[in-house]
């Protein structure tokens, strides 16, 4: 899923010089292994690496590589569960503010005049009420029906991941008012070129210059904020796990592991690697996310290549 | 000028009324009440409690005087505080946010354009690649593991500092450092952009071939128009810091505003979420607008300098 700057076709050329540069290429061998550890990961670790044990609290070695937390789990085990989970959330939560906030800002902008000035106004009014309390008044709002959804559906035995889906769709939900702008923005400028009217010219309809002429041309900048997203929404679950909202116990993410960690810090003992490992993961990733959206950035603006 | 600042003004108000009604109906539309997590109440004493908080009759005509209200300043009883006022409340709560907020405030701007400016400068150097690095990273760890460690560090090992808790200024410099630290980086990134950009352009070139010191060029040339893009982001910032942050607060254990806005939601206390709203959107829109009037202030210099 990470390989999503490969669909920047139009733009020939963009993918080799991605390659072609460490820091980018770093970014994506990182990414991919990461992506690669949280799929097949957890199936690899033998079974009693997965249950509760009396082994609590003990340190690297050997048998636990990243030692065990308080109720003698493998954290090796965790953090690749947590990855998992983290990555599930912030790519799909990044999607659903691609989807949502690519639509809106496409119609805001193609449409202008009074549309226009309504929808963004909306957006505004929402830029406006503490993003907290939107996630949680969404968490609030979704957590029954989502659940009496999946009971309705037979999913009972799900129910642990209704808190996700929850969480993906609340994320999601918030972050693409950011996406909407920058994309409005960009139709602004793309609608007053020479083609866009010559289609209009041609009688070509709304959709088809809306999907066929302004989207592909809006892809490259969309991608780079899509990369952007991805780590903004794993950060956003870690702070709602702080709080005891994010996901539930015992499902993990990164940022229910590294909450854990961070409530045990002491110094007369410290378990560090309860915090080291997940934070290293954690970071690796949002670094090698944020690399990357950089380089494609200054891949595609022609005016941030020197 | 003055219509400009009239017709913000009207805009707040319109922006406000919006904002209200939205998380007015959203609280009712959502599941649970706030007297639920009570042991079952007999019918008589619930009508009661209900005519006491003023919550039952219609929905129109409860919110037609919750407007009424609000208007004259009148946040109404807290539903959880019990027989506390939403006024008392943020009263208590808000000055302390207020103070760390704009401690952190200070913090996050001065030190985000100062490396922001000094990455810029040394391009392409070590000294940029490594704030560069350190930026994302302080954009990357949560705060709530940025919090224990400073505490492990530099109260618990140091013992330089307080663990947490509010009564005197040296115990505000962690919790101000934790929270200033993501913002700080965050502008640090858009100020290194900003600046890089402004650098490459014709008048640093005209003042360089005027001959002027480098110092000069930066901080008297450079700085200037650089800074539009961080002052445009002062606003939001201001309003994010001054109103609380549930994280940092419940780390160091600060008595402010920002738990608040957990609660509220949570205990389906609608009308202190209904004060904190309130006050959030009124401080954004009205740092908005002093953000409006300093870029038109930096504005007509860059002018002068195009």
């Amino acid at each position: 899923m990470i390989s999503a700057p490969a669909t920047i076709t139009e733009t020939p050329g963009i993918w080799e010089r991605l390659w072609q540069r460490s820091v980018p290429r770093i970014a994506l061998v990182i990414l991919a292994v990461v992506t690669l550890a949280a799929i097949i990961g957890p199936e690899l670790m033998p079974a009693r690496a997965r249950e509760v044990s009396a082994d609590q609290y003990s340190p690297p070695a050997l048998a636990h590589p990243f030692g065990t937390d308080l109720e003698g789990r493998d954290l090796l085990y965790r953090v690749l569960e947590g990855a998992r989970i983290s990555l599930l959330v912030g790519i799909s939560g990044a999607f659903i503010s691609f989807f949502v906030g690519t639509a809106y800002g496409l119609v805001a902008g193609y449409a202008g005049g009074r549309l226009d000035g309504g929808m963004m106004r909306a957006v505004e009014i929402l830029y406006s009420i503490p993003r907290l309390i939107i996630i949680l008044v969404f968490i609030n709002a979704f957590d029954k029906y989502v659940k009496t959804w999946m009971a309705n559906e037979g999913l009972g035995s799900m129910a642990g991941d209704s808190r996700v889906i929850i969480l993906i769709l609340c994320l999601g939900l918030i972050e693409w008012l950011t996406m909407a702008r920058i994309v409005r923005g960009q139709v602004l400028t793309l609608k007053a070129q020479q083609y866009v009217a010559a289609a209009q010219a041609l009688g070509q309809s709304h959709f088809k210059i809306l999907t066929r002429h302004l989207l592909p041309n809006l892809l490259g900048i969309v991608v780079v904020y899509l990369t952007l997203t991805v780590p903004a929404v794993i950060l956003d679950e870690s702070f709602l796990s702080f709080l005891g909202l994010g996901v539930q116990a015992p499902q993990a993410s990164w940022g229910t592991l590294l909450a854990d960690g961070a409530s045990v810090i002491n110094p007369i003992k410290s378990n560090w690697w309860l915090l080291v490992f997940p934070g290293v993961a954690m970071c690796t990733t949002l670094l090698a996310l944020n690399f990357l959206g950089d380089a494609i950035r200054e891949a595609i603006d022609p005016k941030a290549r020197r | 000028m003055v219509t400009f600042i009239l017709r913000r003004i009207i805009s707040l108000l319109f922006v406000l009324f919006c904002v209200i009604t939205i998380t007015f109906f959203l609280m009712k539309l959502a599941p649970g009440g706030p007297f639920d997590r009570e042991r079952k109440i007999p019918p008589q004493i619930m009508k009661e409690l209900l005519a006491k908080y003023r919550l039952d009759g219609p929905w129109t005509q409860q919110y037609r005087d919750y407007l009424w209200d609000v208007v004259h300043g009148n946040l109404r009883l807290s539903l959880r505080y019990r027989n506390r006022s939403v006024n008392e409340l943020l009263a208590q709560t808000l000055p302390v946010s207020g103070t760390l907020g704009g401690i952190a405030f200070l913090i996050a701007t001065a030190g985000g354009i100062w490396v922001g400016a000094f990455a810029a400068v040394r391009h392409h150097r070590p000294a940029d690649t490594l704030s560069m690095l350190g930026a994302l990273l302080a954009i990357s760890i949560p705060t709530f593991v940025v919090g224990p460690l400073l505490i492990l560090v530099f109260a618990l090992r140091l013992r330089w500092l307080p663990v947490g808790g509010w009564s005197g200024i040296s115990y505000l410099i962690l919790p101000a450092i934790t929270l200033a630290a993501p913002y700080l980086a965050y502008i640090a990134r858009l100020m290194r952009t900003s600046m890089l950009e402004v650098l490459g352009s014709d008048f640093i070139r005209t003042a360089r071939a005027k001959g002027l010191s480098q110092p000069r060029i930066v901080y008297k040339h450079a700085l200037k128009v650089a800074i539009l893009p961080v002052v445009s982001f002062l606003g939001p910032l201001a309003a994010n810091l001054l109103t609380g942050s549930v994280v940092v607060e419940s780390i160091f254990n600060i008595p402010g505003a920002g738990a608040f806005f957990v609660n509220s939601v949570l205990n389906n206390d609608e009308f202190l979420l209904g004060g904190v709203v309130i006050v959030y959107c009124s401080l954004l829109v009205v740092m908005n607008l002093i953000v409006d009037l300093v870029y038109m202030g930096l504005d007509r210099r860059i002018r002068l300098y195009d």
